[in-house]
């Protein structure tokens, strides 16, 4: 299997990262030689096989639904590029 | 005196509990030490002030008897450790200015044992790279030189592009410099392919990626979740057993993490191998393998048996499909960890028409272009049509992988020797720039092992024919780590001490 230009510019979008025209040929091209890279597999026998869900099996833990560590909404935004009274700020979303 | 900066950390540890040096002149050893290294780039952020606070509270603890297991003891930490109100950024461009308001569960396990941070290490962006090239910060020098250069010419180079000085591997690259360089007595990594190994291969040093759960994931920067594994890098395997004792350890806040109690790690140096059963797989044996890499595994082989090991030929018959197949579990999951990196609650944020081109004008910006490729490869394996095709597959043959490990060690085998990488190191700016999958092929023989969920160490064995290091690698059984240390310190006794290269960068 491989992608055009037209796969690149979908993937991008469903990424979310913007890609510029003349970047567009060269993913083309980086991402159909990872694809070819991995085409092997598809050679492989895998008839019956369970697909790994946990590399070390080990029982799930359950714990308490309560909060365990709350920091306070000042120090959540803290690093936020923008906030404003403690919340996060975006472009209008809504109009 | 040997200079402090010189001392193994075992050693430092004894000279520290002997009052022979107190904390403080150490830590200062090592920040002037830093401060004279800057051209390696091996540090993306120095906390001299902090390191010395710290170092001054161990002093105390050791006056009054009250030391840690690392008391006084320098270390550095690779920039993806979250360490509160510290630079912690996995030396991306996204997590500008990022400063957490928390500390990782395995950097608050050190300090609680007493180890002073002297500062963050560089590495390839979010862990992706062998080469520490993708960081935003610029590359890393490796401490040794460069086949045939002049200590002039290789100091020219470091204050210009540094094209043509070694890579120190990746993604633990500013890890393994500090390490061989001296600017620290040990270092934190990760390994999600190999970025633990493949470093210390490159640099003439020891480090270990322990079984998967050892070590908790949180607050460490995520890369690929099912993969990523803390292990220390540091010179000896003695060194790497003291500092893993403190990193690993259940921790509820990650319920990937194992709980099961942690050995003293330090007690299986120098135990005997005699009757150990060692496998030689023959898939490892690669088309177009230097004939000096080949070398040195028979050697590793002769060693082990003098030591009274069993050496016994196996068969991993997945082994060439693991690298492909990580190639579709890691970015998948990439892509879905870095999608919380859209300039909404941290880092760089860059305006955009709406909120839809804000996130994609700021994560175009953001991430550099192997962390771009990998997202988007993540991206395509994952969405509606192919998941099926590629990542259902890959989990499928990662079930095979495994498998072959376990019936080999069903089969008695104790531990596994295999090269630890395909190569010496090489030139920065010298591969991967057309074809990424030059630059992938560099784990080849550390990827299965995380696809495993194994652990793994590499210790320096021998040298190339132009002197520069070359690893060995060994292989575990799942949270056998012990068997690991006996074995990689047999090796490490039989090949002699690396030799440092001198300090040419200062």
């Amino acid at each position: 299997m491989s992608v055009d230009q037209a796969n690149v510019r979908r993937i991008a979008h469903l990424a979310r990262i913007a890609v510029k025209d003349d970047e567009v040929p060269h993913l083309e091209q980086e991402l159909n030689a990872m694809l070819s890279f991995v085409e092997e597999l598809s050679a492989v026998n895998v008839d019956g096989v369970e697909p790994m869900t946990s590399v070390i099996p080990m029982k799930m833990k359950m714990r308490e639904d309560v909060v365990t560590d709350h920091a306070g909404p000042q120090v959540i935004v803290r690093n936020a590029p923008t906030s404003e009274d403690n919340f996060f700020m975006v472009p209008k979303v809504v109009e | 005196m040997t200079h402090p900066t010189d001392l193994t950390l075992a050693d430092a540890r004894e000279a520290l509990k002997s009052k022979k040096i107190s904390a403080v002149e150490l830590t200062r050893a090592h920040v002037d030490a830093i401060e004279k290294a800057r051209g390696l780039n091996a540090y993306v952020a120095e906390t001299p002030e902090q390191a010395l606070a710290m170092a001054a509270a161990s002093d105390a603890k050791l006056a009054k008897g009250e030391a840690g297991p690392l008391e006084g003891i320098p270390l550095g930490i690779k920039d993806l450790y979250a360490t509160r109100g510290v630079h912690t950024q996995a030396c991306s461009h996204i997590l500008d200015n990022f400063k957490p308001d928390y500390e990782s569960t395995v950097t608050s396990q050190l300090w609680r044992d007493g180890a002073v941070m002297l500062g963050k290490l560089n590495m390839d962006e979010f862990a992706m790279g062998s080469s520490n090239e993708t960081s935003y910060y610029g590359p890393v020098a490796s401490p040794w030189l460069p086949p045939n250069w002049t200590e002039d010419k290789a100091r020219a180079a470091l204050k210009g592009d540094k094209r043509g000085l070694l890579v120190p591997g990746g993604s633990s690259g500013g890890s393994a410099s500090a390490v061989a360089a001296r600017l620290c007595l040990g270092a934190t990594a990760s390994d999600t392919g190999g970025s633990i190994r493949q470093p210390a291969a490159f640099t003439g040093t020891v480090g270990i990626k322990p079984t998967y759960g050892r070590c908790s994931r949180w607050g460490m920067v995520a890369f690929a979740s099912s993969l990523d594994q803390a292990g220390p890098i540091a010179r000896t395997v003695r060194d790497c057993a003291i500092m893993l004792r403190s990193m690993a350890g259940h921790d509820p806040k990650d319920t990937t993490s194992v709980d099961a109690p942690v050995p003293d790690y330090e007690k299986a140096i120098g135990a005997s191998i005699r009757g150990k059963k060692i496998g030689i797989p023959k898939e490892y044996r690669i088309d177009g393998m230097p004939a000096e890499i080949d070398r040195l595994w028979q050697q590793g082989i002769a060693w082990l048996k003098a030591a009274g090991a069993e050496i016994v030929e196996i068969s991993l018959p997945h082994t060439k499909t693991a690298l492909p197949a990580y190639y579709i579990v890691a970015p998948a999951e990439a892509s879905s960890n870095l999608a919380r990196y859209d300039g909404v609650r941290y880092g760089l944020r860059v305006p955009g028409r709406d909120i839809s081109d804000m996130y994609e004008q700021t994560r175009a910006k953001g991430f550099g272009k192997e962390v771009r490729r990998r997202i988007m490869i993540g991206t395509y394996v994952l969405s509606a049509g192919y998941y099926d095709a590629y990542y259902v597959r890959a989990q499928k043959i990662r079930t095979l992988i495994k498998r072959d490990f376990e019936n080999v060690y069903a089969q008695g085998v104790d531990a596994i020797l295999t090269p630890a990488t395909p190569s010496a190191a090489f030139g920065i700016g010298e591969k991967g720039s057309a074809d990424p999958v030059e630059m992938y092929l560099n784990d080849v023989f550390t990827v299965t092992v995380n696809m495993a969920g194994l652990p793994g160490i590499a210790v320096p064995a021998g040298y190339t024919a132009d002197g520069l290091p070359l690893g060995l690698q060994l292989i575990g059984r799942p949270f056998e780590e012990e068997s690991l240390f006996s074995i990689a310190e047999v090796i490490e006794q039989a090949a002699g001490r690396v030799t440092l290269p001198k300090p040419w960068w200062n």
